[in-house]
């Protein structure tokens, strides 16, 4: 018994040595999903940055996905340690809203590089994407259309759970926004070609990468990752006829923060070029506001959907249970 | 059993009662906090009674299954004698020890759509196999418990002394004969146990469910407590689908512990056991058939793992190293705190016959919601200290809570063994205190003591747990790190990553393990 608790105790002494910051310097907290932090996300190079010009501290806090990160924030309620939470999306936003938890961002008017008008008064875009099938393009010649070419062919897809996943929200309101009443029949006709649902994203992926299907549900910024990182140009999104539902990612301000000015300087950071020209290759998302270098160049492949669907947060809010039922039903006949 | 109740001492009556409260603490404790928090309890819709249905109907048929395919596959390991044959149980315990993803994606070699046994009947010009499913739920659990509950029954056959079997041989007795007195009565004593640690395993699945389940038919109730906090945040109702799993455990327990009979074999001089009873060549032929079967199901998705994983090995970014550095200090924290609640827990449980009630609390554990645990933690904990500072002082601390019911059902029947044998003997001879321990306890528990150490130091190495709610950039343990990797699209770094959980988890399970029967020579 002797050496396990030498062990535990010189433990007990790496934990004190790695928590101790500079005590000088104002501390600006920020919560958002663990990807974000991870050394290949865009955490990293966002701390030195905002760090070099901030006379700060800028503190990461790392909190599962972006439904954890919510659940966290209002499990927290006003004595959060948080002055900004970076990371939710619209699917998301109205429940944050409701909590009362978070101030109007007071930023000016941004041009942003969205395709929708954004104007919301609490919460600021740091990156979108569209959601969209990946396939590899040596093994799947016909590549279908729309939801109905999908469903009608033979393909296989893997999908996300929308109880337990963003892209699986994402995935359920896409339907809904193209199909609106029909968003059964079409779930129905996709029942056979649905392998499986995961629990998160990377398992998806995982499993589409190991061929366990023919598509995943992913972003039409996949292909770049492997195009980019790996010099792999067969990964290809699906354009759909519909038009393809939109994630946006967004960050807003505590109404709580004991760190107001620093944390508006941090959204005004945001969404500047120092910040924004990161995200491409770290997150492999478009930037809210491109930057003056423009995108990477592998971006310049990708499909643009012209049509891009989003329902606003509140009516996102209103329409998941129905169609969440709608999701279960369809599936488990 | 009653005859041999002795009296609890001070000291085991202090750690045991330390223990217990402990595990309450971190249960039932952690379980008020979440329901304190939401105020009451929330209904309950019909999606999540289909939801506990599937559970249920689950974890029973796959408890039956890995119990059924392990007694055969436990008694040949027990019976026979080879070269490698110790390696090989090292080995058949990994799945147990994996990470779920990996462990996943090492089955989908194997099984899946474009895995090795769909590719071997296309070029025989048969169909393709989807395991998506109910089917594929069961196969994945049978394949991540198979391996305990050989193990656990291999420690069964191993505590019949051998003087029973030469006693057996002595008398001409054949391998049915073996089977009616020695090898049934063991089962009777084990077997419930097992199964109810392999049903309460299944009960609180999640991931497995999810991404091999092919739909929302496949709901655990694990999913309807994640959905329940991340998506509608209901702490009420995850509250109260947490509260029904506990109460289907304490019930669980409560049955099995009703239906074990206890064996009575007695002491032995500790020989190395000769089997003269399965001599046969056709049960030689039966339980070679039986090992390679077990071998080639249980070890060639983990060669998969293995395979593809390997050549990234090398490169991995040094993050990954500082993670498995401190998940390796992790594993030994909890080891070292879960033999400490375990023993006197252990010695309790055996000395005063019946204690289902300790019993069933040291259960608890897996019966347990691991985001209600983390949840109620999160809500005890963040009055006092910042989450991020206590990541790692957490996760040991769950860790062992967790492994404790592994190392509990290791540790009982050995335990009572021990008390049968020699309490007696120890409380005549004036033996206690930590002079009982050293040269009673200690020896005799050995075995089980290694084996419980090496499977808490290899599931501490490879659970996820809590971390999530707690972790912050600087504290990532490996298993948290190999999913950030597949979150980051390095889907091959990943494998490389899953490499290096694996054999640092296999590498502490042996090492404690091998120290555990050092002189066992088994």
């Amino acid at each position: 018994m002797r050496r396990p608790h030498v062990s535990t105790l010189m433990m007990a002494g790496f934990l004190t040595a790695t928590t101790a910051v500079a005590q000088d310097k104002p501390v600006l907290t920020v919560y958002t999903y663990d990807s974000f932090v991870s050394d290949w996300g865009p955490g990293p190079r966002i701390e030195a940055a905002f760090e070099a010009e901030c006379g700060c501290d800028l503190d990461f806090v790392a909190t599962g996905d972006g439904a954890a990160l919510l659940s966290r924030v209002l499990l927290e309620g006003a004595g959060t340690e948080a002055d900004i939470v970076l990371g939710l999306d619209t699917g998301l936003t109205d429940a944050a809203t409701k909590s009362g938890l978070f101030a109007p961002h007071g930023q000016e008017s941004t041009a942003y590089s969205l395709p929708v008008d954004w104007a919301d008064p609490v919460f600021v875009p740091y990156d979108w994407g569209w959601f969209a099938f990946v396939y590899d393009r040596t093994k799947t010649d016909t590549v279908p259309a729309d939801f109905e070419a999908l469903a009608a062919s033979d393909l296989t897809i893997v999908i996300e759970d929308p109880r337990s996943s963003t892209p699986g929200l994402g995935l359920l309101l896409w339907v809904k926004a193209a199909h609106g009443d029909r968003a059964g029949a079409i779930w129905e006709g996709l029942a056979d070609n649905i392998v499986t649902v995961t629990p998160g994203w990377s398992e998806a992926y995982g499993l589409f990468l190991e061929g366990e299907a023919d598509m995943v549900l992913s972003y039409t910024t996949s292909p770049a990752y492997h195009l980019i990182a790996e010099s792999d140009d067969t990964k290809a999104a699906a354009a759909f006829a519909e038009g393809h539902y939109l994630q946006v990612e967004v960050a807003a301000k505590l109404a709580g923060t004991d760190e107001p000015a620093l944390a508006d300087r941090f959204l005004a950071f945001m969404i500047s070029e120092a910040f924004q020209k990161e995200i491409p290759e770290t997150n492999w998302m478009y930037p809210a506001v491109t930057p003056g270098t423009g995108l990477p160049d592998g971006f310049a492949t990708l499909i643009r959907p012209e049509k891009s669907l989003l329902f606003a947060p509140e009516e996102a809010a209103a329409i998941r249970d129905a169609a969440l039922v709608e999701w279960q039903t369809a599936l488990s006949r | 059993m009653a005859d041999s109740t002795q009296p609890l001492t001070f000291g085991l009556r202090l750690g045991a009662g330390a223990a217990a409260t402990f595990v309450l603490a971190l249960t039932l404790g952690t379980l008020g906090a979440v329901l304190a928090r939401a105020g009451s309890f929330a209904a309950l819709g019909p999606a999540d009674w289909a939801a506990l249905r599937f559970t249920v109907t689950q974890a029973t048929v796959s408890a039956a299954l890995s119990l059924a395919l392990a007694i055969p596959v436990a008694r040949a390991l027990a019976r026979r004698r080879f070269a490698g044959r110790g390696a090989l149980i090292t080995l058949l315990g990994a799945p147990f020890i994996l990470p779920v993803i990996v462990a996943v994606m090492g089955i989908l070699g194997l099984f899946g759509r474009a895995g090795l046994l769909n590719d071997g009947l296309a070029a025989l010009g048969f169909d393709r196999i989807s395991i998506y499913g109910f089917g594929g739920v069961v196969l994945a659990h049978v394949f991540f418990n198979l391996p305990l509950a050989v193990r656990l029954l291999l420690q069964g056959w191993l505590a019949i002394p051998a003087e029973r079997f030469r006693l057996a041989a002595a008398l001409g007795f054949g391998p049915s004969d073996v089977a009616r007195h020695l090898e049934r009565p063991m089962l009777r004593a084990v077997a419930p146990g097992i199964f109810v640690t392999i049903f309460l395993i299944c009960l609180t699945s999640f991931a497995v469910a999810l991404t091999l389940g092919g739909g929302p038919k496949a709901t655990t109730v694990e999913l309807a407590i994640y959905q329940a906090f991340r998506f509608d945040f209901d702490p009420g109702r995850a509250a109260h689908l947490a509260s029904l799993q506990l109460a289907l455990c304490a019930v669980t327990a409560l049955v099995a512990a009703r239906i074990t009979v206890p064996s009575a074999f007695g002491a032995g001089l500790d020989r190395p056991v000769a089997r003269r009873d399965a001599g046969g060549a056709g049960l030689r032929a039966l339980d070679a058939g039986l090992l390679t079967l077990a071998t080639l199901f249980l070890l060639a998705p983990l060669a998969a793992v293995f395979v593809s994983g390997l050549p990234r090995l090398a490169a991995l970014p040094e993050a990954v190293w500082r993670a498995a550095f401190r998940s390796v200090l992790v594993a030994i924290g909890s080891t070292a705190l879960t033999v400490a609640l375990a023993l006197p827990l252990a010695l309790a449980i055996a000395r005063r016959g019946r204690a289902r009630m300790l019993e069933t609390v040291g259960m608890l554990p897996l019966a347990t919601s691991s985001l209600v645990t983390g949840t109620g933690l999160f809500l005890l904990l963040r009055p006092v200290a910042s989450p991020g500072d206590l990541a790692l002082p957490v996760t040991v601390a769950v860790n062992a809570a967790m492994a404790l019911p592994f190392v509990l059902r290791a540790l009982i029947p050995a335990a009572r063994d021990l008390e049968a044998d020699y309490g007696r003997l120890a409380l005549s001879l004036g033996l206690s205190g930590t002079a009982r321990l050293r040269f009673l306890t200690l020896p005799r528990l050995r075995r089980p003591l290694g084996f419980a150490a090496g499977l808490t130091a290899a599931l501490s190495m490879g659970d996820l747990g809590v971390i999530a709610l707690f972790a912050d950039a600087d504290h990532a343990t490996l298993p948290l790190q190999l999913y950030r990797l597949m979150g980051a699209y390095r889907m091959a770094d990943a494998a490389g990553a899953a490499v290096l959980l694996l054999a640092l988890s296999l590498g502490l399970f042996w090492i404690f393990d091998r120290g555990g029967r050092a002189d066992a020579g088994a």
